[in-house]
Parts: C-alpha cells; structure tokens; sequence
C-alpha cells in the first residue's frame, strides 16, 4: 500500500528530527543538529533493508517517491515565503556580511572539489 | 467573487498547489522562449519566487513573503520547514548509501571550513563597519554563517535587537544570493558530482540556499548537499557563543576595542 512508503517516510524524519534535537540540547543548543541528515540515513537503511526482504513492492515506493519529486516546487514555495523585504531592509553592512562570505566560499568549494578530484586520480 | 475567494483561502494548501504549478508554468515557457532552455526552470521559478516574496513583504510588511498574503498563506505550509524536510528526505530514495560514507570526510573538512571562513570574513566586515564590541561582532559574524545562527547566537551573548535583526538580515542575503548564483557558477567550479555537492553543503550552509542552489543546478545532487548542510546551522550555534566569541574576544584586546 502506498501509505506504508509514505508512514516509512515521515516517521524517519521524525525520529531524525528527534535525535537531532536531542543531540542539539544535550550540547545546550536550541537547535537541531543533523536532523535531516540522520532522517536520510534511516530511510535509506530502512528501505535496503525492507527491499532485502523482498518487503519494499513498487506501490509501497512510489509512496516515497512521490514526494522526493515534489521537491522542486516545494523549494520554490520556500522561497516565496522568504523574508525577502528582511534581506533589503539589512542595508550595506547585511548586504556585505551575506555576500562576502558567500564568494570566499565559492572559490573554497572551486578549491576544494579540485583537490578530491585529484585525489581520486 | 466572495465565494472564490472563501474557498481558495479556506483550502489555502489547493490554493499553494495551483500557485506554485502556475509559478512552473511562467519559469518553463520564461526558460524556453526568451533563454532558449540555458537557464534552467527551476532557477526562474525561484528567482520568481524570490521577487513575489519582496513584492509581498513590501505590500503587506510582513516577514512570510507571499504566504502573508491570506490567499497564498498555504504557500507557507508547503514551503515550510515540515513540508520540505519530508521531500528532502525522500530524495535520499536514489540516494547511493556509499557516496555518503566514501565523501564524509571531505564533508567533514568542508563544514570545519565553510564555518570558520564564514565567521571570519563576517567579523572582519562587522569591523570594518565601525563594530568595535565583541558581542555585537560575534553576533553579525553569525548572522554571516546563517539566519538561524545569527539570532541564536546573539541571544545567547545578550545582544541588542538592532544587531540581532542585522545579523537575520545578513544570514537572508546569504540564502537569497546562494539560491541565485549557484546554478551560474556550478559549471565554473564543477559542481557535477555528489562529493562535489557534500563540500559545496558544507561550506555554504545555509540550508535554503544550498537546497534551492542545487535543485536549480541538478536536483540530483540536492540530497547530497543537504546532507552536509543539515549540520551546518547545528554546528553554528555551539561555536558562536561559545568558541567564536571567546575567539573575537581575544583578537579585540590585541588589535583594540571595548
């Protein structure tokens, strides 16, 4: 049944987000640490998992997968509810801080992608 | 007219649904007929996107974007943190397992990286802007690393309020320039690759920006990047109050200031 992809889906983001939280306030943040990344973990172990056991039909797939394909709009909707009037309204010195560092770590990433791609050679 | 109108705002997330697919629409034939097909559609969706949230904002002086706007609100709920996370996480679906375990060194070593640089040049600048406390200098460093970071830290240092809504100021032009630059200079730097992606989370950060820069670029390599950049805001939080501050502090009594 599809919901069972999508129930595998969202309660691995909930246990990620979970551990990320606790994580976050066991180091006294009130943040998340990691959440999503360790929400990704579950499910990709989740799934080889229930596909070893031949528990993962393609019916129960395209529960998940039907959300993985709504990303792009979704990631617009984000940016249209962004505070964007917040990012103008920050004057010289926002508009500096967010773009300086932006660009040192462009050319950080250029440096950085060159140096793992020689080190694969 | 007033029945539309009650229906379209009591069943807003339809109402998003319908929004973003127009939004699509717009940045697909934008794409195709006046850069025939070299910008890519999601980069126009959400370069507009982008721009209906400044004209909301400026209309309703709201801080949602377009989502303040009573008809469009479920465009808040689908683009918010729940909705988003769950698509991000299902990405990881044609996620290859090894990729992550291969390149979580480099992705380690970009996050160590993106963090400090951020900090640095975000500190620096605050200086060069007539800064001369250590709080308010933490704080506007902060903001340089993330929206989120900024906030967090300068509470937790007891900032004023102007400088901690300039450091959400400086983490939003952040995302906002990240979103719209990264599809330009991605063939540049040739982010073509997952462990390319990992490094790029990694020292950009911002969630939004990244996410939005890749699904632009190549919606492929979106879970990688996320990946990295998931600990990135994390990690923020526990250096500026503690190790940044510490840092600037220092730097001050040596170079000068209060």
């Amino acid at each position: 049944m599809v919901i069972y992809g999508t129930a595998l889906l969202a309660a691995c983001l909930l246990i990620g987000t979970v551990v990320g939280r606790a994580l976050g306030q066991t180091l006294g943040l009130n943040s998340d640490l990691g959440g999503v990344g360790i929400a990704m973990l579950l499910l990709i172990g989740g799934i080889s998992w229930l596909r070893q056991r031949r528990l993962m039909p393609t019916v129960t797939e395209s529960g998940i997968q039907y959300w993985s394909l709504l990303y792009v709009p979704i990631v617009v909707a984000m940016a249209a509810s962004q505070n964007v009037m917040g990012a103008l309204s920050g004057g010289l010195v926002a508009a500096a801080a967010g773009t300086v560092p932006v660009a040192a770590c462009f050319l950080l990433t250029a440096a950085l992608i060159r140096m793992a791609e020689q080190g694969r050679d | 007219m007033q029945l539309l109108n009650d229906v379209l705002t009591q069943y807003n997330l339809l109402t998003a649904f319908v929004f973003v697919g127009l939004l699509m629409f717009a940045a697909e034939v934008a794409s195709q007929r006046l850069t025939g097909g070299r910008i890519h559609p999601s980069a126009i969706a959400i370069a507009f996107g982008l721009l209906l949230a400044g004209l909301a904002g400026w209309y309703s002086g709201g801080t949602k974007g377009v989502a303040d706007v009573p008809l469009l609100a479920g465009t808040g709920l689908l683009g918010g943190a729940m909705l988003r996370d769950l698509s991000i996480v299902a990405t990881a679906f044609s996620v290859r397992a090894d990729e992550f375990l291969r390149n979580g060194l480099w992705g380690a070593l970009s996050l160590a990286l993106g963090l400090f640089t951020s900090f640095a040049t975000g500190a620096v600048i605050a200086w060069l802007c007539g800064y001369r406390d250590a709080v308010s200098i933490t704080t506007i460093a902060a903001g340089a690393a993330t929206y989120i970071v900024g906030p967090v830290t300068g509470t937790a240092l007891n900032a004023s309020s102007d400088v901690i809504a300039l450091s959400v100021a400086a983490g939003l032009v952040k995302a906002v320039t990240v979103m719209l630059i990264t599809p330009f200079v991605a063939s540049a730097i040739r982010l073509d690759t997952p462990r390319a992606a990992m490094i790029f989370g990694g020292l950009q950060g911002t969630n939004s920006g990244v996410i939005a820069g890749l699904a632009a670029t190549n919606p492929q390599l979106v879970p990688y990047g996320a990946m990295t950049a998931t600990f990135y805001t994390g990690l923020g939080c526990l250096l500026g109050p503690s190790v940044v501050f510490l840092t600037v502090r220092a730097v001050l009594a040596v170079v000068g200031g209060q």
